[in-house]
């Protein structure tokens, strides 16, 4: 990793940087060196550390070890107010803006410059007047941030950490939440910056964008730092290759498929989020009995929102999903009518809507059947059919305690999420929707779970997957769709493909114009 | 000239009625523009006028009656702020119990002191907040229209409602012109990007629930020796729900506030004249009626009939700091 | 993510709320310090006006039956996820409809007229509180600020029926004319003289019998229903609840509407067991001593009718030690009411860290790696 290194102090160099949050190992003994005006560029999958790391540098956390230095002197960062006082500037994946507020309010927020505003709004209009000349960083001041678009909101991050004379500009993920022509105005925006000496670090998983705008990039894995390079002197493939790494891909025991009539059809899907961004855009694909179709992909690219439109959570703004060839009535598209045609769907996040943590295991196990009439006749629940239901789910599953009666956030997280799976498993459907099966399952019962997934396909089921794993979609996959930005960016099959392969089109190197 | 004279003194006792709600509401506004949900305000109302009243007592003088007022609203303030900020506390639970307690203290700590129900002895003029009248007010009284409304509307008040008027423009200027201001009104909204910023989003919410404490002192000072001249368990009689009622009318606006609560100051003055009095076209208007208006009015509001009312969005969410 | 302060069951479920409890009566025991009266006496003399005799005990079980309704009324909003403010307006409005009934319904034979009272007060309560919960469901309205403002309503148009429409005429008092005797609930010591047993005159009656009906049919619903399930649900987790097909703005409404029926117990209590007739203000803050009762009760029914209990034993015996030490007035009582809800509602969680700490000296816990 021998680099060539200018004579200039580093503007950061992280050295040893631990952190641990209870069992997991954040970050591991990572280092990490930026040269001053450069646009350093660290990627990594979901879970990587990268956040972590960056949150150390602008003193959301403490790190458990290592050193921090800035232009080559130790700094102890205890607070964004220290970090804002090393020059340190964050502009964060979440914006920290206050909606009802104007620009030029939330630019002076922390940099007031005197109690009175009057005062110190002159000088902040001066140099706002300033960064819009020097960087095109033109932005109406008194515009309230709640209406502007998201580009330009973003803007207003960065002019917030350039007022407090930033000399370091961390972004993260910036642009996740940009169309592509914002995303080049940014990018045109961070050169001019580098131009004048300052520094950029610029944290994304989207390849495309490392190769045309940084100079180094670091690539992170599993909390470990794992490689840096020259941007010149590298390419997608070899950082798709680092970032994912050369894992044993765990290897069941699956026969081939024999894909069947198709069960589920989406034609066409386009879903937005709560705040009207367009998370799904334009996706079909077809998933037949008997086989299971993986969907790859980094979290944040339309996954989750396309589930939930598939399983009659979330609406569609437009296209179809047929089920079986028809689409659902309108009285039916709702996760009570969908689950009644014959679609199970184990959530993604366990927590916030698989399972109810605070209930016993056979209550959150009746969860979406609980008007079933196995659960008794009358007007009362039949207890001892939902203990006795549980406690065979419990059994055929392996679940462990073989407790129906204790309370569901006590099991780990490996249990838990069979509870899930023989929920929704034994109901027989005809297709299932599973999302994150293994997210924080121990690894015995990982093996388990892709057992049960590769049972149904070969009862017949059709499965779809939607996992960030990739050695769990090369595992259990039939056929692999990668989605990024909510599109289609190809479609393989595990044997014709690698991760390499896959790295990239989910890095959003498709091969049709993105 | 019947009509005017009458719209004067039925002005004067709305002006009269709406200080303690003035005063409660800019308190409440406070509270909540930081993001901590105060529902406390009554019990806080009544500490602050049985603390006013005590210490007048005692003391024989009003200043030292404020002075006690609203350093046991502060004190009160306090223990809300604590189970809010620090214990993160279901903000509607606290103020429930807040509500209770000081309810239930006032009127026992008055009972035992005085044997009296609780009322507290009659103070004397020298120790309560009397009528200030302003130059000229008698010999202008002559003019016709401005005269009156000089002398009766303008002059004539006590400190205190003078106070209370100038606290809206003052609040609309410290929270809308003040770095201070500016803070607390994000983190009414993002304490996230407060914290960010690198300002303490706990110091901030601590100030608010102070300066609450503060305000809502001085409504329960003026309750007890500016408009009466004694305490009486359950004195406030709901004018803290009324003001919270307003405050949500106002949509968290000083100046709005301020017109809020003189117009409910009016009604209730109102309600008080037309007792009795059969109107055209309408008959005769059941003193219930009007006493309900604010509340109707506030419902008609929360359901979004007449505009929607936005609460500040961090309103009665702790802030935890996201790992 | 903080450190999870992670209590063994039986400190979660017995120490805690007994510790918030505790801290509630030793304040309180300050304060009737502080007024220059001794606490242990005054306990003794509250215990004696509440269980001391018979007739204490009539009165005590007599409030506690008033505070068994309110606090189920609390209790079942608290499962949803809400939190119901207005049972005093509720349980206002339900007298309504149990005195129309009493005085319109005159004619109906025997007994039926009290079983369409009671209806009547369930109806009329539920009516009232359904309106905060569909607002709530469906326009988004803060029920907290809704229901504060409904008891004020309540109260104002209550008001106004008792002085302008229903009092009897020639009477000054904001009252109806008393009650057929169709639509009275018996009180205990009536039926007792029937069967040759003299009992003091207290106003302890039926309702105490379809209060604990009341309680164990909120058990069964809450624990053993399918509606209960989704109530549950809803509260615990809205987005689960969502996945699971319930909907949440459903559930709002129909738990407001329990909740109001339950309320209304207070009407066939006071207004059908006691007074025999519609009066101003009847509730007298009842509605809100609910609050403390599902808090200090974990909004669980056994729970709630121990506190009732208690809180029954406080307003009784309250009124006696009220009596004999003057200095401790009635108001007394609200003081510890509302101590509790500070220490169970607001500060419920203030002794957790403390004694987690207190008890990781004497045992190692077994820490389960949580993923």
């Amino acid at each position: 990793m021998a680099l060539q290194t200018n004579s200039q102090v580093p503007a950061i160099e992280l050295i040893g940087i631990d952190k641990r949050f209870g069992a997991v190992h954040a970050n591991n003994n990572v280092n990490l060196r930026v040269e001053r005006g450069v646009i350093h560029g660290i990627v990594g999958e979901n879970g990587a550390g990268k956040s972590t790391l960056m949150s150390i540098l602008y003193g959301f956390y403490e790190a458990d070890a290592g050193e921090i230095r800035i232009n080559g002197a130790p700094v102890r960062i205890r607070s964004s107010r220290e970090a804002i006082g090393h020059g340190i500037g964050m502009v964060h994946q979440h914006f920290m803006l206050v909606q009802t507020l104007s620009v030029l309010e939330n630019v002076m927020l922390g940099a007031e410059g005197g109690a009175l505003l009057a005062r110190g709004e002159k000088n902040v209009r001066a140099r706002l007047a300033e960064l819009a000349r020097d960087y095109g960083l033109d932005v109406d001041a008194d515009a309230i941030v709640g209406e502007l678009s998201v580009g330009l909101q973003q803007r207003v991050e960065i002019l917030k950490a350039l007022v407090r004379g930033a000399e370091i500009l961390v972004l993260d993920e910036p642009t996740a939440v940009l169309t592509p022509a914002e995303a080049d105005q940014l990018f045109s925006m961070l050169r001019v910056l580098k131009s004048e000496n300052k520094t950029v670090v610029f944290i994304t998983h989207k390849l495309r964008e490392i190769m045309s705008l940084t100079d180094r990039v670091s690539v992170m894995r599993r909390g470990e730092m794992v490689a840096t390079f020259e941007t010149a002197k590298t390419s997608p493939p070899e950082l798709a290759d680092a970032m994912v790494g050369r894992k044993v891909i765990l290897k069941i025991d699956k026969g081939a498929a024999h894909p069947g009539a198709v069960a589920l059809e989406a034609r066409h899907l386009k879903v937005r989020d709560e705040r009207g961004v367009l998370r799904v855009d334009d996706v079909s694909f077809v998933l037949r009995k008997g086989e299971i179709v993986g969907i790859a992909g980094v979290a944040g690219n339309g996954q989750s929102e396309l589930l939930e439109a598939l399983a009659g959570i979330r609406p569609l703004e437009s296209g179809e999903i047929l089920i079986n060839g028809a689409a659902p009535a309108l009285n039916q598209r709702s996760p009570k009518g969908i689950r009644a045609l014959g679609v199970g769907h184990v959530p993604e996040d366990r927590h916030r809507m698989g399972l109810v943590m605070p209930f016993e295991a056979c209550e959150s196990a009746m969860l979406g059947f609980h008007d079933d009439a196995i659960y008794g006749r009358g007007a009362l629940f039949d207890r001892r059919a939902i203990i006795a239901d549980e406690a065979r789910k419990m059994d055929a599953f392996d679940i462990r305690p073989q407790a129906p009666l204790l309370k569901t956030s006590n099991f780990s997280g490996g249990n838990q999420q069979k509870i899930v799976l023989a929920r929704e498993i034994e109901r027989n459907p005809q297709v299932m929707l599973v999302g994150q099966p293994t997210r924080g399952v121990d690894i015995g019962a990982i093996e388990f779970i892709h057992k049960r997934i590769v049972a149904l396909r070969d009862a017949g089921k059709a499965v779809l997957l939607v996992s960030v794993e990739l050695d769990e979609i090369f595992a259990l996959a039939d056929r692999i769709l990668v989605l990024c930005a909510g599109r289609i960016t190809g479609e393989r099959r595990p044997e014709e493909t690698n991760a390499q392969d896959l790295g990239l089109l989910m890095a959003g190197v498709s091969e049709r114009a993105a | 000239m019947e009509t005017f004279a009458a719209f004067i003194v039925i002005s004067g006792s709305g002006i009269r009625l709406a200080v303690p709600l003035i005063l409660a509401c800019l308190a409440g506004l406070w509270s909540e523009r930081s993001g901590i949900v105060d529902i406390g305000l009554e019990g806080k109302m009544l500490t602050g006028a049985f603390a006013a009243a005590t210490v007048a007592t005692f003391t024989g003088n009003a200043w030292a009656g404020l002075g006690a007022g609203v350093a046991a609203c502060v004190f009160v303030s306090l223990i809300h702020g604590y189970a809010s900020i620090d214990q993160r506390a279901n903000q509607i639970v606290s103020g429930t119990a807040i509500n209770m307690v000081c309810d239930g203290m006032t009127a026992l700590i008055g009972n035992a002191i005085w044997a009296q129900g609780g009322r507290t002895p009659q103070l004397p003029n020298s120790a309560l907040f009397n009528a200030i009248n302003l130059p000229f007010a008698q010999r202008f009284g002559a003019t016709p229209i401005l005269g009156p409304i000089y002398e009766h509307l303008i002059s004539g008040h006590d400190f205190v409602t003078y106070v209370a008027f100038a606290l809206a423009p003052a609040t609309y200027w410290v929270l809308y012109k003040t770095r201070f201001g500016l803070r607390l009104r994000a983190v009414g909204e993002n304490p996230a990007a407060v914290d960010t910023a690198g300002i303490s989003v706990r110091a901030l919410r601590y100030s608010a629930v102070i300066i609450c404490g503060v305000l809502v002192g001085l409504s329960g000072v003026y309750l007890s020796i500016a408009q009466a001249a004694y305490f009486q368990p359950h004195m406030s009689a709901g004018k803290g729900f009324i003001a919270l009622a307003a405050l949500v009318f106002a949509k968290w606006r000083p100046l709005p506030a301020l017109a809020t609560c003189l117009l409910f100051g009016f009604l209730d003055a109102l309600s008080i004249r037309l007792q009795g009095v059969v109107l055209p076209v309408i008959g005769n208007v059941p003193v219930q009626a009007i006493q309900a208006l604010p509340y109707l009015l506030t419902v008609v509001l929360l359901a979004g009939f007449i505009g929607k009312a936005i609460p500040p969005k961090a309103s009665g969410i702790p802030y935890v700091k996201e790992r | 993510m903080s450190a999870p302060d992670e209590l063994p069951r039986w400190a979660d479920v017995a120490l805690i709320p007994l510790l918030n409890v505790a801290a509630a009566f030793i304040i309180s025991g300050l304060v009737v310090l502080a007024i220059g009266e001794n606490p242990i006496e005054a306990v003794k003399l509250l215990l004696g006006g509440a269980l001391g005799n018979l007739e204490g005990l009539g009165f005590t079980l007599f409030y506690a039956t008033s505070f068994i309704f309110t606090g189920l009324a609390v209790a079942i909003c608290f499962h949803a996820g809400l939190f119901n403010i207005g049972v005093e307006g509720q349980a206002y409005v339900a007298g309504l409809g149990a005195a129309l009934a009493c005085l319109y319904l005159g004619f109906l034979p025997g007994y039926t007229l009290v079983f369409v009272a009671i209806a009547a007060a369930a109806l009329f309560g539920a009516a009232f509180a359904a309106i905060p919960g569909y607002l709530q469901a469906k326009r988004d309205s803060h029920i907290v600020i809704t229901t504060i403002m409904f008891n004020y309503i309540a109260s104002a148009l209550m008001g106004y029926l008792l002085v302008q429409v229903l009092r009897v005429p020639t009477q000054m008092n904001a009252e109806t004319r008393k009650f057929p005797d169709g639509g009275i609930v018996p009180q205990f010591h009536e039926l007792l003289a029937h069967v040759g047993l003299k009992w003091p005159v207290t106003p302890f009656n039926l309702s105490f019998l379809l209060a604990l009906a009341c309680a164990f049919g909120v058990w069964l619903l809450i624990w053993r229903t399918r509606l209960g399930y989704e109530i549950r649900t809803v509260g615990a987790n809205p987005t689960a609840a969502v996945y699971g097909g319930i909907s949440p703005a459903r559930i709002t409404i129909l738990t407001t509407l329990l909740s109001g029926a339950l309320a209304g117990g207070l009407a066939v209590n006071v207004i059908l067991g006691e007074e025999h007739r519609l009066i101003l203000e009847y509730t007298a803050g009842f509605g809100f001593v609910g609050i403390a009762v599902a808090l200090m009760g974990r909004a669980h029914p056994a729970g709630i009718v121990l506190a009732a209990i208690l809180f029954g034993m406080l307003y009784q015996g309250g009124a006696e030690l009220a009596f004999d030490k003057p200095k401790i007035s009635r108001d007394m009582i609200v003081v510890i009411q509302g101590l509790v809800v500070l220490f169970a509602g607001a500060l419920e969680h203030m002794f957790r860290a403390p004694l987690a700490l207190l008890l990781a000296r004497f045992s190692p816990p077994a820490v389960e790696g949580q993923a």
